[in-house]
């Protein structure tokens, strides 16, 4: 594997990394909001 | 040259298993294992804390403590990858084998440090949010920048940023802090020279090359084997008193006494004998020491609750 090929896939790697922690923070907050908010 | 770099040559990285990704550099970052110490301390605080707070917000609050604690961890490697370099234990570290870079590690500290304290503060309440914003400056600006590399007390006085939590736990319930969470916090701070002292005596080579005065390299080893005995037989005592306040019940007395007896017995046995094994196996039994009377203290809890008419 080239280094950029092995670059690209550690970006993309990270990209997902990401995306799934920014996922999981959307959920968290709007569970909080639910919490605070007295619907859960 | 066209450069080649082979999957093969990156895994080869120090520290770097085959397969293993940069995500679990940044996981190793966050020093998983202090954390889990910190994540049952703290979780044991609100547990036992009179109370109740939703569970999707005590799961917030033990959320953000986790990721208070790496946050200190990973701003602590970045700040010491000079010295983790050279340290036999420590020179696996992301930081310290080039695999992330001190910028890179003080920058995710950074952000998981105000992400974390931001969160408790709108989530759960600003005196949980302040106790941790306090711990991890405490650990980084306290412990890491000023103490470690200074003096022998470095652990003494540092030790106070790993006996939060528990405070920082109780708070998240009640907003307030009160005698049974300070204990808590005294067994942890009582708890912590004695569990690093038994360390470092093991290790002593590995301090004394990189020139961080642990007790064992400047006093010696005799000293030290003195102080954990002395601090053993001082959180000994402390470890009954939450019992003895009426706070914690007999279960947690028996169980405090028992461990507490094999703590001072294993100190007795460090000074007595000499020996580094000895040392370790104190170093081993001080972890179980501690999970095990914080348990003592969820179990004796849930027996209050159950006993209750």
């Amino acid at each position: 594997m080239t280094t950029g090929q092995e670059q690209r896939r550690r970006l993309r790697g990270k990209n997902i990394a990401v995306g799934l922690v920014l996922l999981a923070l959307v959920v968290l907050f709007y569970l909080i909001t639910m919490v605070k908010l007295g619907g859960v | 040259m066209a450069q080649v770099l082979s999957k093969a040559r990156l895994d080869t990285l120090p520290g770097r298993q085959a397969g293993q990704s940069e995500l679990v550099d940044y996981w190793r970052l966050l020093k998983p294992n202090v954390m889990q110490l910190v994540v049952f301390t703290g979780g044991v605080g609100l547990f036992i804390a009179p109370g109740s707070l939703h569970p999707v917000l005590a799961f917030v609050a033990i959320l953000c403590i986790a990721v208070g604690a790496g946050a200190s961890a990973a701003i602590n490697n970045a700040y010491d990858t000079d010295i983790d370099r050279v340290m036999v234990r420590t020179r696996l570290r992301p930081t310290a084998s080039g695999r992330i870079s001190p910028a890179d590690a003080l920058a995710t500290g950074i952000t998981l440090a105000i992400g974390a304290v931001t969160v408790m503060a709108l989530a759960v309440n600003w005196l949980a949010a302040s106790l941790l914003a306090l711990t991890i400056a405490f650990y980084v600006l306290v412990y890491t920048l000023w103490l470690k590399r200074r003096t022998p007390q470095n652990i003494v006085i540092g030790g106070a940023a790993g006996a939060f939590p528990p405070l920082i736990g109780w708070a998240a319930v009640t907003g307030r802090i009160e005698l049974m969470p300070v204990l808590l916090f005294l067994i942890v701070f009582f708890w912590t020279p004695p569990h690093f002292w038994a360390l470092a005596l093991y290790r002593r080579k590995d301090y004394a090359d990189v020139g961080v005065p642990m007790l064992p390299v400047v006093a010696g080893v005799e000293t030290t084997r003195r102080h954990i005995l002395g601090y053993s037989l001082l959180l000994a005592a402390i470890s009954l008193l939450p019992s003895l306040v009426g706070t914690a019940g007999w279960l947690y007395l028996a169980t405090a006494a028992v461990l507490s007896g094999m703590l001072v017995h294993g100190a007795w046995r460090v000074l007595r004998t000499a020996s580094d094994r000895e040392a370790m196996r104190l170093f081993k039994f001080s972890i179980v020491y501690l999970f095990g009377l914080f348990l003592a203290l969820v179990l004796d809890h849930a027996a209050q609750l159950w006993l209750l008419p």
